[in-house]
């Protein structure tokens, strides 16, 4: 059903999205801009928007003052590795709630949900205490788990989503077909579930990779991701604007240029199971 | 060989008795249908002896050996779902092959019988298509294709036509007919359509609340129904039920007289009724009419009757096509 407007409403509706997307996507366009400019123009006042001494050498100097490297590759081992044992982990749970339910299936998930509520700081202490007891800290074993565990509710949940759209007669029409439990997930579960999979880790990748709290606890230098990364630039001894700003851009690139690459799968993702 | 045999079969859903202890012999090759309103357990009842669904008790034999226990998989049977169940991601092609495969069958076999199944079902032009770019009866052509190449002992078809639109349906109702005829393997088909029923069985088997209330063909179900609930349930339209004087006469808690066995008069006969509304259908009228002290009923009358909202009629039913039952509502006298 086409909804008529007029043509007014509809340039002034256009003109508001523009306006909200805007103003959503100005931190990210300031830090950007902030990035190229010098120490003392990042805080000049009135602030300069496009016309100011245009430099790169903040990334220079955010290069050399820091391995980008490392953290870079901290953060890709730690959001992907971590995904990757939670989906091995999270594929078989949310089948099986999915397709064989029982009486306590919606209790289990409620209660994995729930654990989604306690903030973290609630348990940093005993964490933390943990980790220090068993090694574990800026460990990127230690961390990766923590990663693990705090994602795996949102894997289960999403997966079971996905599964749950599955319609169960194609399973059973494999079964007729004389498929073993092995080759039905194979061929047709597996198949038949790839865009709510990789939709699924998608988010999971970039929740992952965003994660601050945990990162910042628990790692220091060795198994520091990028989070650590921007937060080294925020020193006691006072702001550096433009290198932390340099420091931020390099840090979320690689997570917004494959967030825009992958935007149709993430707002699929996002709303699944929202409509139908 | 596809015999069937169901002995004392039972399945509860939790406290919820689906299926009450059903005893059915299907012989080899005949067209069985399952018919019955929604929820008498016509669907269960195929699940179970697909392999989809444990039974709570009772034994299920197929070819004389028991196959209560043992997996779908193996139990040599293919089915036909309503959704067709077509895999999405597959091809035609992958699609009907997709059982041989599974049955590690050599390749050059495989393209063989997936070609013949083809050629059967018209789909040969289809073979490198996926399922979303065929029309609802080509799917359920393939999905039919799906269960012909594995060569069953038995196919299982549940309400397969309901998707599909009125014209199609009578279609696919034919080329099922057919298949049955030159393939001469048992087939068992859900329908809750006493249509499909009448038209394509040998042996229909209808089902209230879990139980069989009759198994017959379907001329025996027609002429002779056991009971008022198979009475009302096969025959469109739907017989008419009559209590009271007109019952007591002759001996009867209740006699049923199908609209085609009434005659209808604009001058005498046993019951006055007053016409409601007269459909036309070209080759006969139904006429549904309010008769007095016996309630609604519908006439079936032959060609196109001259009738008007309000008209005065009279029935007479002829005596020997008329049903009588007792006040348990079963059948009375042969």
């Amino acid at each position: 059903m086409a909804l008529k407007q007029s043509m007014g409403k509809r340039v002034g509706m256009s003109a508001a999205a523009w306006l909200i997307g805007f103003l959503i996507f100005f931190p990210i366009l300031w830090t950007f801009l902030t990035s190229f400019k010098s120490e003392l123009d990042a805080f000049a006042i009135p602030p300069k928007f496009l016309f100011f001494h245009w430099t790169a050498e903040n990334y220079a100097e955010v290069q050399s003052r820091s391995n980008y490297l490392l953290f870079a590759y901290n953060s890709i081992v730690l959001s992907v590795g971590a995904n990757i044992v939670g989906l091995i982990i999270a594929v078989p749970a949310a089948w099986s709630m999915a397709f064989v339910p029982t009486k306590r299936t919606k209790d289990v998930l409620m209660w994995m949900l729930s654990t989604k509520m306690m903030p973290g700081v609630g348990v940093l202490v005993p964490i933390y205490l943990l980790f220090r007891d068993f090694h574990l800290l800026d460990n990127r074993l230690g961390i990766g788990f923590v990663l693990l565990m705090m994602n795996l509710p949102i894997l289960i949940w999403m997966l079971y989503t996905y599964f749950k759209e599955i319609p169960v007669d194609i399973l059973e029409a494999a079964r007729m077909d004389g498929a073993s439990l092995m080759n039905e997930i194979v061929y047709v579960l597996t198949p038949m579930a790839i865009p709510g999979i990789a939709s699924t880790m998608l988010l999971a990748v970039i929740l992952s990779w965003n994660e601050a709290f945990w990162t910042l606890n628990l790692t220091t230098s060795n198994a520091a991701p990028l989070t650590a990364f921007i937060a080294s630039y925020s020193a006691p001894e006072g702001l550096f604007w433009a290198k932390l700003s340099a420091a931020s851009t390099l840090a979320i690139a690689p997570i917004l240029i494959l967030g825009w690459f992958s935007q149709k799968q993430l707002v699929r993702g996002l709303t699944f199971g929202a409509v139908k | 060989m596809g015999s069937i045999e169901l002995k004392s079969v039972r399945k509860s859903f939790g406290a919820v008795d689906v299926i009450n202890g059903v005893n059915l012999t299907i012989p080899d090759g005949a067209f069985t249908v399952f018919v019955g309103p929604s929820g008498c357990g016509k669907s269960t009842l195929l699940r179970l002896i697909a392999g989809l669904e444990d039974t709570s008790s009772g034994q299920i034999l197929i070819d004389g050996k028991d196959a209560t226990n043992i997996g779908p998989a193996q139990r040599g049977l293919a089915m036909v779902f309503q959704s067709y169940a077509l895999y999405p991601h597959m091809s035609v092609r992958g699609n009907i092959a997709f059982a041989l495969k599974m049955a590690k069958q050599p390749v050059d076999v495989i393209d063989q019988k997936v070609k013949r199944a083809a050629g059967i079902l018209n789909l040969t032009d289809y073979l490198d298509r996926k399922p979303r770019q065929l029309s609802g009866g080509q799917r359920q052509r393939v999905a039919i294709g799906r269960a012909i190449v594995r060569e069953p002992k038995a196919f299982l078809f549940d309400e397969p036509l309901s998707n599909l639109d009125a014209a199609l349906r009578v279609q696919m109702r034919l080329e099922i007919g057919d298949l049955h005829h030159s393939l001469k393997t048992t087939m068992i088909y859900v329908t809750h359509d006493q249509v499909e029923a009448m038209t394509m069985a040998d042996q229909i088997v209808v089902l209230d609340r879990g139980a069989v209330a009759q198994v017959g063909s379907p001329l025996e179900l027609y002429n002779k129904p056991n009971g008022l609930f198979v009475a009302r349930f096969i025959g469109s339209p739907t017989m008419n039920i009559v209590t009271g004087p007109s019952a007591d006469k002759r001996g009867a808690a209740t006699i049923g007289i199908r609209p085609e066995h009434l005659q209808l008069s604009k001058t005498s006969g046993e019951w006055s009724a007053r016409v409601r509304i007269a459909e036309h259908l070209g080759s006969d009228t139904f006429v549904y009419v309010e008769g007095e002290g016996v309630g609604p009923m519908t006439v079936r009358a032959e060609g196109e009757a001259e009738l008007k909202p309000g008209e005065r009629v009279f029935l007479t039913p002829i005596e020997d096509r008329l049903h009588k039952f007792d006040k348990d509502g079963k059948r009375i006298g042969a």
